[in-house]
């Protein structure tokens, strides 16, 4: 079953590719059916997800849908997948933004439009795949191969300078995915029996009381998954990715695909190294403290609104980070706090994927119109736009974390359950909320407000098409805001299990 | 040494038979049907495949002490087999109604059989006779069109090539002298208790000539020459297949002699390794010609799999099978990059611009071919480096799977200079492009075929290691 929900689009986007010469129509709409009729799919998970029973299959937490074929036995790789609190709402998340990418493509102009569909198609197969494996290997094959997918999406929908950003895109992201890779041979070769699979590695955390071995490990994954989340120090390659990338594929790379860093830390450096985790928690909240402050206030210096965007998700991943990093250096008494901050930060991951690709589709609508994403040339778009306005205004106050939208459940409970263990470091972040408060509201006044600007008069309001791919993204934002608990009873489980394991 | 079962090497024997029939086939063929020729040459790659098919599945060994039968050599010889008759098909674009054919084909099986001797080989004198064996007919086939480019390369080849098996021979006559044998199992007895010099000397050489076989440096300077010089199929065999032959031999010279006999030998087979990668990538990266390129590529593949040949030490059931894998998805990927230049009859990076829009399918296996080399999952080069890192970790030569993983990333950047370009329209304007030839139509079939057997062979890692 969930083999099928991972496979789907890829092999909807095979049909596509032998179809002979089909109608651009023909294409776009298969791909909103695929889609579609993924999510229905990753729904009927959740719904029937057995997570409420609670019983503990394993020591991450309880498994569903557990799928596992022996793929290389010469070194104890297979091919596992499964679901559980953490994997389920951003595999959820993920079928949400590739659907609403869709519905976004259908009017394509340009050519080349079954292309566009069949690698879209493939990259959502390999986000579930990701989001869903429980083997190292299986994890990086996909971590691989999203890379690969971006690099063309980028390089050859882009503008501006695309072929420069797409090859530094692939080129730092690559040295990351190598970096893990040694990290996760690491773990191999420590491992007793040798094994690549996730759910034995967590039983047996062969790096335990190993001395430096496992802070070695630790800090190749670690260095790994920073440079995919991104991080400061590693997250230079984002603001030219994301600026040149096209609309759809910004949304997929800020939405998904940064998701896989942190996600990779929540399901592999803190079960399976969860000593090494505790030990070296300070730097991680350090790193995240710094990605926070930095990257709001880089944002608040920007004037191209894409870019802008691009620096706020470094510094939302900083939270996430922060949060990871405080639960790991939480006392066996603060477990509490610990699941609250792992639960944050899980939660963060998908408010983020919601807010950010609405504003990345925003942006895209704008460039649509006018050719450009500088806020100077705009100004006074809330009479001339007036639907535009109103879903920019919603992104704009759940991205700074404004009760009653997804980011102030996200990051409220990251601050609660870092402040305990890291008070002066949570002091320092909440600073960057304050920024953040900042940039967004100058933002507001400067596209919406005051009088036109040079290129007020080319935009026209959204179109059909364009409300229906941007507002299901936020009315979900608003519905995790006024009644989280449908997400954050599927994620408290998983989150509880896993405190224990790195407060314990 | 013992009397030798000859049904053990019928694959050998089918291609000896094949290279002398079709040469005197093809004196009696008139100039013009010399495709009947190309047919015999398949059925005879065919049948000796199903031979060594055969006695790798009922197990069929040998071990005459000079002459090992064992599963290397059925993984190289099936490897060297599938290479030849892709390098036929491929030459099928280029040398169809070719005077000469029917000599290319005799060629090309003695080289074949050269290598597959080599992988075989346990015994130093059976090493040099199969090096001649594979080294002499590629100085010809090198040359083979005559032309200025093609002529240099030959000649810089046969230069170096005599060099090398000069010294092979000198390293073996040494080792004769400090172990009193040749015999691998012999000598692994005998080196021990031999002078250390004498030992170190012999050693070097004859690693200096499977080395030159092998591509990898000191002795490498041949390749990217003989890749952009050659005639297109000759290149992809030469840059390819007797590589094969020659890492297999330097394993089983590493492991069956020097493992046991020299301490030492980890740290300059791991040098050796980590030279060539590194070298052969940094002289790929300012190429603009795609054949030099990938000349320069092979080299710093050369590398990773001499990683294997370093940590001999470690893991057996890891190393042996993971070099045979990697040796496979290596061919595969080569043989696939290089059948897209051989179809199209480009030169330069630049020619490839367009690519995607024109010719789809050869863009897209070229793209799964490129990216093969570099390693990305889930094609069989990945699992072969995963194999092989993870071996030299195990043999405590951290450092030399961090360099390997440095160089991977390295290497991605003139993979994608070149991947880049299929995707942007091409300067020319269409008429233009109109007039220019269809690509070859056999070549666009190896070219899909290998990308295919590339992504197969990954995702199919582990039954295809089980065998190993």
């Amino acid at each position: 079953m969930l083999s099928v929900v991972v496979f789907l689009p890829l092999a909807v986007g095979l049909v596509l590719l032998v179809l002979p010469r089909p109608r651009d129509g023909t294409v776009a709409w298969t791909w909103v059916a695929a889609a579609a009729l993924d999510l229905a799919l990753v729904i009927g998970l959740w719904v029937y997800h057995p997570s409420a029973s609670g019983s503990r299959g394993t020591v991450t937490g309880p498994l569903a849908y557990e799928e596992r074929v022996l793929w290389i036995p010469s070194v104890g790789a297979s091919y596992h997948v499964g679901v559980d609190g953490f994997s389920l709402p951003l595999m959820a998340m993920t079928a949400v933004l590739f659907l609403a990418c869709a519905v976004y493509s259908l009017r394509r102009r340009g050519g080349r439009v079954r292309a566009h569909a069949v690698l879209f198609l493939f990259l959502q197969t390999v986000s579930l795949g990701l989001f869903s494996a429980l083997d190292l290997l299986l994890f990086f094959v996909f971590f691989d191969l999203s890379i690969v997918g971006m690099y063309f999406v980028i390089a050859g929908w882009g503008h501006g300078n695309p072929a420069r950003s797409a090859l530094q895109f692939f080129l730092y992201t690559f040295l990351g995915s190598l970096a893990l890779l040694l990290g996760f041979i690491g773990l191999y070769v420590a491992s007793d029996p040798r094994t690549f699979d996730m759910v034995e590695l967590a039983g047996q955390t062969p790096l335990e009381g190993r001395g430096p071995a496992g802070g070695l490990v630790l800090l190749a994954i670690g260095v790994g998954l920073a440079v995919k989340t991104p991080t400061v120090p590693f997250h230079t390659w984002l603001p030219p990715a994301h600026t040149d990338a096209p609309a759809v594929g910004s949304v997929i790379l800020a939405g998904v695909l940064l998701k896989m860093g942190t996600y990779g830390f929540v399901r592999i450096a803190m079960p399976i190294l969860p000593g090494a985790w505790s030990d070296h928690a300070m730097v991680l909240v350090v790193v995240g403290v710094a990605s926070v402050l930095y990257g709001a206030l880089v944002a608040l210096a920007q004037t191209d609104f894409k870019r802008m965007v691009a620096y706020t998700s470094v510094n939302h991943m900083g939270y996430i980070i922060l949060g990871l990093g405080a639960a790991g250096l939480a006392t066996g008494a603060q477990s509490g706090a610990a699941a609250l901050a792992i639960t944050g930060g899980i939660t963060q991951m998908v408010s983020h994927g919601l807010l950010t690709g609405a504003l990345f589709l925003l942006a895209g609508v704008l460039h649509d119109r006018a050719d450009t994403y500088d806020m100077g040339s705009y100004g006074g778009l809330a009479a001339r736009a007036p639907r535009f306005a109103a879903l920019a205004a919603v992104a704009f106050f759940g991205s700074l974390g404004l009760p009653g939208l997804s980011g102030f459940i996200a990051e409220f409970q990251i601050f609660a359950g870092s402040l305990g263990p890291v008070p002066v470091a949570t002091a320092l972040a909440l600073l960057g909320i304050l920024v953040t408060a900042a940039l967004f509201l100058r933002a507001l006044r400067r596209l919406f407000l005051g009088g036109p600007g040079p290129c007020t008069d080319r935009v026209g309001d959204l179109s059909a098409r364009e409300s229906a791919a941007i507002a299901p993204l936020l009315a979900l934002a608003v519905l995790i805001g006024l009644l989280p608990h449908f997400l954050l009873g599927r994620v408290e489980p998983a989150a509880r299990a896993l405190a224990a394991l790195v407060t314990g | 040494m013992e009397s030798v079962d000859p049904l053990t090497l019928l694959p050998e024997l089918i291609l000896a038979l094949a290279a002398v029939g079709a040469l005197l086939f093809g004196s009696w063929t008139p100039r013009r049907r010399q495709g009947r020729v190309r047919l015999c040459v398949t059925a005879a790659l065919l049948a000796a495949l199903a031979a060594t098919l055969v006695a790798a599945a009922t197990g069929t060994g040998s071990d005459s002490g000079g002459h090992t039968v064992d599963t290397a050599t059925h993984a190289v010889r099936v490897v060297v087999l599938v290479g030849v008759l892709a390098t036929v098909l491929l030459a099928a674009d280029t040398f169809a109604a070719h005077p000469r054919e029917s000599e290319f084909h005799v060629l090309l099986l003695l080289a074949a059989l050269g290598t597959m001797a080599l992988a075989g080989a346990s015994d130093l004198l059976v090493l040099a006779a199969a090096y001649l064996l594979a080294s002499i007919p590629l100085y010809a086939l090198v040359g083979f069109a005559k032309d200025s480019p093609g002529t240099e390369a030959a000649l810089k080849f046969y230069l170096l090539g005599a060099l090398s098996g000069i010294l092979l021979l000198t390293g073996a006559t040494l080792l004769l002298g400090a172990g009193g044998t040749t015999g691998y199992a012999g000598l692994a007895d005998a080196l021990p208790g031999a002078p250390r010099a004498l030992v170190a000397a012999g050693v070097i050489a004859v690693l200096a000539g499977l080395l030159f076989k092998a591509g990898g440096v000191p002795v490498h300077f041949w390749v990217p020459d003989v890749a952009e010089g050659a005639p297109a199929p000759v290149a992809a065999f030469v840059t390819t297949v007797p590589k094969i032959g020659a890492l297999a031999a330097l394993y089983r010279w590493g492991d069956q002699v020097l493992a046991g006999a020299a301490p030492d030998w980890a740290l300059p087979a791991a040098l050796l390794a980590a030279a060539s990668m590194t070298l052969g990538n940094l002289g790929a990266f300012l190429q603009t010609d795609a054949r030099r390129l990938l000349g320069y590529s092979t080299v710093s593949q050369v590398g990773y799999l001499l990683m294997a040949v370093a940590a001999v030490g470690g893991r057996a059931d890891l190393v042996q099978p993971g070099l045979l894998f990697y040796l496979g998805a290596y061919t595969a990927a080569n043989l696939g990059a290089f059948a897209v230049v051989c179809a199209l009859r480009a030169r330069t990076l630049e020619d490839h611009a367009g690519l995607f829009r024109d010719h789809p399918w050869l863009a897209l296996s070229l793209v799964v071919c490129l990216l093969g080399l570099v390693g990305t999952p889930p094609t069989a080069v990945f699992v072969g480096k995963l194999a092989l890192f993870t071996a030299a970790l195990e043999a405590d030569l951290g450092w030399l799977m961090v360099l390997a993983a440095v160089n991977t990333v390295a290497s991605l950047f003139y993979y994608l200079r070149w991947i880049l370009p299929l995707f942007r329209a091409s300067g020319e304007p269409p008429e233009e492009r109109e007039r220019s030839e269809p690509p070859g139509r056999w070549s666009t079939g190896v070219a899909v075929t290998a990308a295919a057997a590339s992504l197969g062979m990954g995702i199919a890692a582990g039954p295809v290691l089980g065998l190993l």
